[in-house]
């Protein structure tokens, strides 16, 4: 599914490398989880990969289902099939949630070459799986993640990626800042869609997380590196004994 | 703030030579007024760029004795804005009264409704003692000559008087067909204690276009105002407002301006009656590629009755060389307490050639207030951009997305929910031409 080799990126502005290459290979599936101590390059792994602007490739290559991702256009990434749920969800007033959602679903189908959705349909299933992340009708009218809690603007994350059926999810720190009733929502919201055909990349700084979203692959990230790769016991011992141990373990 | 403009020999020949090249009508129940405008020209003399109050904006094409020529526009006509509405409709071609393009019948529940140039014949009117009236307050404490000259010379308008909630809109529609038009038009508009009126304006008009809007409210009187000025690229235009507030009354004015190489709209709103709200909005695009643009917002807000609001919204997306220029000022004077003031002016510059002039002022007299104002000028913020094309949203489009998101404050100032959507689907249109491929 998502295929990343050797991946070497630093900052446009700033002579500074923050990815140190990465290698990283997800099948059909499954889902793997980073984890890693705070700034050792996770979120800007996914940003790379999804296409985010100030960010230079030094070395290394990024495949989405066998297309080369690093010279797409991030819309074209989407439409590909990529999703990126982000750590901070970004707020735009005065645009409602819901024109955000069909402007979205739509501007997909048409790269797809599917036709775009009625008005009604939309609705139809905007309404029904909203439910199920028990976002309700207000929600959908405001402003796109203005004035939405922590917990609300990462539900809403993830009700954009149920309506975008995306085949590799990449959830940034889906759960910081969300209480365990919050968290198992989302987590039900994510299960709900595992999918032969669908992978999932979960960074998370916790383990708790993965005890709902049970993972295939457990990494450990540190210094722009993977610096380990294991089983889910991998996420428990980090629990456990914290990532000094790991860390002076690869020194 | 400006003095009164400098008397020198320059500028009299300039107001000289513009006054000679005009016909001024004599007027009926208005000779007065126009006679003293006419003395108010004189003695201020036409504006200059080297007037502070014109800093920003080169009048020079507005005083000028014959004014530059416009091309029509050539686009895709679009379905007339509001025209789906039951409204009763006042139409001017190229300034001039037309008939066939207008309600057959000038008549409204609720509203008392005449034209100036009709009305004028006579010598008596309900309107005898507000032409001219606002404008001539409004010249203290910066001077505004040209409408003063507006006054002096206006050869049509419509006078209107409700009086009780009027049945439905009336709709200003101004026709551009004439590459040389020159037009002047000076409405006066009183709304009786508890009355209501919307009113809407849409169109260029002319190649070049003057307009003086007085409005009166009577106590508890509401008045909604939402413009359109039209598509058309080569055309100039200077607005007036004018508005004198009684208690409790409401005044609503937005405007949306999209193309028009020289546009000024200057509004002039004194707060005199206890507890009256007053909100003034625009939102401007201007795209240099298709023709220059430069928009000037000028607002003066006096305060001068206690526990009153007043709110300036101004928006202007730029793009291409285009111009913006903001000029507002809020003065609260001396027993004006429990004034909330609030003043936003922003600026969306789509790339790095146009710019954004703003110059917010406050000048308070009062001690138990509240006002505020701010200005900025940006870009469409990366995060935004990226967050909406991760989603698979287009770049174009996700930057429409992000300029309707900028302008959506301006938009909320509008009361009516149906024209909101009317004037957002014609911001949407605008974006949509100007997007690749
Ligand atoms: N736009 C940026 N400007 C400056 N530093 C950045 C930027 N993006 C990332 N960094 C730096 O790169 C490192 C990795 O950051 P990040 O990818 O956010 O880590 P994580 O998500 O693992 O906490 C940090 O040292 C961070 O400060
Ligand atoms: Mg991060």
């Amino acid at each position: 599914m998502l295929e990343i080799n050797n991946l070497h990126v630093k900052l446009e502005a700033e002579d500074k490398p923050i990815l140190k290459g990465v290698n990283l290979k997800i099948g059909a599936g499954e889902v793997h989880a980073i984890m890693g101590p705070n700034g050792s390059g996770k979120s800007t792994l996914s940003y790379v990969v999804s296409g985010r602007d100030g960010y230079e490739v030094t070395e290394g290559s990024a495949s989405l289902l066998g297309q080369e991702l690093l010279d797409m256009e991030p819309e074209e990434r989407a439409a590909a099939g990529l999703f990126l749920a982000f750590q901070y969800p970004v707020e735009i007033p005065g645009v409602g949630n819901m024109t955000f959602l069909r402007t979205a679903v739509n501007a997909q189908r048409k790269a797809r070459g599917e036709e775009e959705l009625s008005a009604g349909d939309f609705l139809k299933v905007v309404r029904e799986k909203a439910k199920t992340l028990k976002i309700d009708a207000e929600m959908l009218k405001r402003p796109v993640n203005v004035g939405f809690s922590g917990g609300e603007k990462k539900r809403n994350e993830i009700l954009q990626m149920a309506m975008l059926e995306p085949k590799m999810c990449i959830l940034d720190e889906t759960d910081s800042g969300l209480d365990v009733d919050a968290m198992k929502l989302v987590a039900d919201g994510v299960n709900a869609l595992r999918d032969a055909g669908r992978s999932f990349l979960v960074i998370t700084h916790y383990q708790r997380l993965l005890d709902h979203i049970k993972p295939d692959v457990v990494h450990i990230m540190a210094a722009g590196r993977i610096i380990k790769t294991g089983g889910p016991e991998l996420a428990l011992e980090v629990e456990n004994n914290g990532y000094a141990d790991l860390l002076a373990e690869v020194n | 703030m400006a003095a009164p403009a400098r008397k020198d020999a320059a500028r009299e020949a300039a107001t000289e030579a513009r006054l000679a090249a005009m016909d001024l009508p004599k007027g009926g129940f208005t000779t007065m007024a126009r006679a003293a405008a006419l003395a108010r020209v004189r003695a201020a003399g036409l504006p200059s760029k080297r007037d502070e109050y014109w800093r920003y904006t080169n009048p020079a094409e507005l005083t000028v004795a014959d004014g530059p020529e416009a091309a029509l526009f050539a686009g895709q006509v679009e379905p007339q804005l509001f025209g789906a509405r039951d409204r009763l409709v006042v139409a001017f071609t190229d300034g001039r009264f037309d008939a066939e393009r207008s309600s057959a019948d000038l008549a409204l529940e609720g509203v008392e409704i005449t034209r100036l140039a009709v009305a004028d014949a006579v010598d008596l009117h309900w309107a005898r003692d507000l032409y001219g009236a606002l404008e001539a307050d409004g010249q203290q404490p910066v001077v505004r000559p040209l409408a003063a000259l507006n006054t002096a010379a206006a050869t049509d308008g419509v006078l209107i008087r409700a009086t009780g909630r009027a049945a439905k809109p009336v709709h200003l529609v101004y026709y551009h067909e004439s590459t040389t038009s020159d037009a002047i038009l000076h409405h006066c508009i009183r709304i009786e204690s508890g009355a209501e009126l919307t009113l809407l304006e849409t169109g260029p008009a002319a190649a070049r276009f003057s307009k003086v809007m007085e409005v009166d409210l009577a106590a508890g009187g509401r008045f909604h105002h939402v413009r359109a000025q039209g598509r058309d690229h080569s055309r100039r235009a200077i607005t007036h407002i004018f508005t004198r507030l009684g208690a409790g009354s409401q005044f609503k004015s937005f405007t949306l301006t999209a193309n028009g190489v020289l546009t000024r709209n200057e509004c002039v709103i004194d707060i005199r009656g206890d507890g009256a709200v007053a909100h003034v909005a625009g939102a401007a695009l201007g795209d240099g590629a298709t023709g220059d643009f430069h928009h000037d917002d000028t607002v003066f807000v006096t305060h001068d009755a206690v526990g009153c609001e007043s709110r300036q919204v101004f928006k202007k997306v730029l793009k291409n060389g285009a111009v913006g220029v903001f000029q507002g000022k809020i003065l609260v004077k001396q027993g004006a307490q429990k004034t909330d003031g609030y003043q936003i002016s922003q600026a969306l510059l789509l790339d790095e050639d146009s710019q954004f002039l703003a110059k917010p002022e406050l000048e308070i007299y009062a001690d138990d207030v509240k006002c505020s104002h701010g200005s900025t000028t940006g870009a469409i913020d990366d995060t935004a951009l990226f967050y909406l094309r991760s989603r698979g949203v287009s770049r174009e489009d996700a930057t429409a997305l992000l300029v309707l998101s900028f302008l959506a404050d301006a938009i909320a100032e509008i009361e009516d929910e149906g024209l909101q959507a009317e004037i957002v689907t014609r911001l949407e249109g605008w974006l949509a031409r100007r997007r690749k491929g």
